[in-house]
């Protein structure tokens, strides 16, 4: 037997699940299982109780709300793939989904277990960074907002509380002729990203970069907004110099050793990224109609 | 320690209805192996790594180390022992990998048909670079892919011309 030994429930309702958590001592919400299961099989997690929200009614949906795309935690990574609502809200998204794993764990994973999950490396997080999410959670005192930014905190931490579920995320939409890209570099498709780069460009009138957002993953236990470089490309002329200058802020991150790649080049890896995105969103901010 | 916590359930495995008592804690691809008794479902990793225990769960592709058996509770499950008709006439998949050398020592085929058999349900006609991807979530450690890709275009040929 692989697991240790649990309590399992399969609640079938919010209400159901938060008065679970309220109640239980070492509970561990199950949700598509593609991270939580290997750190069971591993017994790595070693939880009394565990939850399974498989069955939990009104956590799976992909739907247009309040300017942009709000999806259930619970919708499977595979459905938001071929959702016709993300190409045109979030196709930042639509270009990052693929790159998640294989099509075997897209079918189970789902959007709210990566982000509850929050591995700085992984595709949705670092989507979730670059757009400024708000990630919606319930608990026994009810409904909460929060900002992505204030969400992760630490290593595979999250400002989640022990009785908190994670409900939803809202991903604002970009103006409709934004521009937009996502690259990473694995060891092997499927694989954590050592590093990833998520940008975002709407062109000003005058071929300008009117807005502009830069995000990095896998550089350590979150995503992280480069700000200098952003600052570095907002009023600023479109185009290859800008980009260059721009992306070269990166080498100034913080960034992580470990056992895939040292912080150094880790650091070159995002500044080399970040250049290839950002020139791919000012192609597409100019194409697709602004400049 | 909790006490071994058991569950009854009934779902369908390859056409069949099953229904057992089970462990909470039991993986899907241990029911399948060792209470169900259809080994041709391997494991190799037991962490979603490998592909070996892909099975198709409703119709999809799921790393059957990755679920509880418990969770399979109502689902329509299918192994690669569904895929020989019961007379034992292959498959076409399998027939292409017989003909493409497209499994050596066989421990990630019945992971490798599973996978492709979804896919080719999706797209019956997909190009190398689909095949190719599709199968990145399945090590094979021995003939290489070459000959594996080579059966999985070939098998969507003969499947679109027995369907025609």
């Amino acid at each position: 037997m692989k697991p240790p030994p649990f309590s399992y429930h399969a609640p079938e309702s919010i209400e159901d699940t938060v008065g679970l958590l309220a109640s239980l001592e070492n509970a561990k919400l199950l949700a598509g299982g593609q991270s939580l299961m290997p750190m069971l099989n591993m017994r790595y997690a070693q939880p009394d109780h565990l939850i399974d929200l498989n069955r939990v009614d009104g956590l799976g949906f992909i739907r247009e709300e309040a300017g942009g795309l709000t999806i259930g935690a619970m919708t499977r990574q595979r459905e938001v793939e071929f959702s016709p609502l993300i190409d045109r809200l979030c196709p930042l998204l639509a270009e990052a989904l693929p790159l998640i794993g294989h099509r075997q764990t897209r079918n189970r994973g789902t959007v709210g277990g990566s982000l509850a999950h929050s591995d700085g490396a992984a595709e949705i997080p670092t989507v979730a960074a670059a757009l400024d999410a708000t990630l919606t959670v319930i608990g026994p005192n009810g409904r909460r907002d929060v900002a992505y930014a204030d969400f992760p905190a630490g290593y595979l931490m999250t400002a989640l509380g022990w009785d908190e579920l994670l409900v939803s995320i809202h991903l604002p939409a970009w103006g409709a002729g934004h521009g937009y890209a996502f690259e990473e570099f694995a060891r092997r498709h499927g694989d954590f990203a050592i590093v990833s780069a998520a940008a975002l460009i709407e062109a000003g009138a005058d071929g300008t970069i009117a807005r502009a957002a830069l995000a990095l993953g896998g550089m350590g236990a979150a995503p992280v907004r480069a700000r200098k470089a952003e600052a570095a490309l907002t009023g600023r002329p479109g185009g290859a110099e800008t980009i260059q200058a721009a992306a070269e802020h990166c080498l100034g991150l913080e960034a992580q050793d470990d056992v895939h790649a040292p912080a150094a080049y880790r650091r070159k890896l995002a500044a080399v990224l970040a250049r290839r995105a950002l020139a791919r969103a000012w192609e597409r901010a100019c194409a697709r109609g602004g400049a | 320690m909790t006490m071994a916590e058991m569950r009854r359930i009934t779902l369908t495995v390859n056409g069949e209805a099953r229904e057992a008592e089970v462990e909470t804690r039991l993986t899907l691809a241990d029911f399948l192996r060792r209470e169900l008794g259809l080994t041709g479902t391997h494991l190799g990793c037991e962490h979603g790594v490998c592909g070996a225990c892909t099975v198709l769960v409703d119709g999809r592709s799921a790393r059957s180390c990755l679920m509880l058996a418990v969770q399979a509770e109502g689902a329509k499950v299918e192994t690669v022992e569904s895929l020989a008709a019961k007379d034992g006439a292959l498959h076409p998949l399998q027939e292409a990998f017989r003909d493409h050398h497209g499994l050596q020592c066989g421990f990630c085929t019945p992971g490798m048909l599973m996978t492709l058999k979804e896919l080719l349900a999706d797209s019956p006609d997909p190009t190398e670079e689909e095949v190719r991807t599709a199968i990145s979530g399945n090590l094979c450690r021995c003939t290489g892919y070459q000959g594996i890709v080579d059966a999985a275009l070939d098998a969507a040929r003969r499947i679109r011309e027995g369907a025609s």
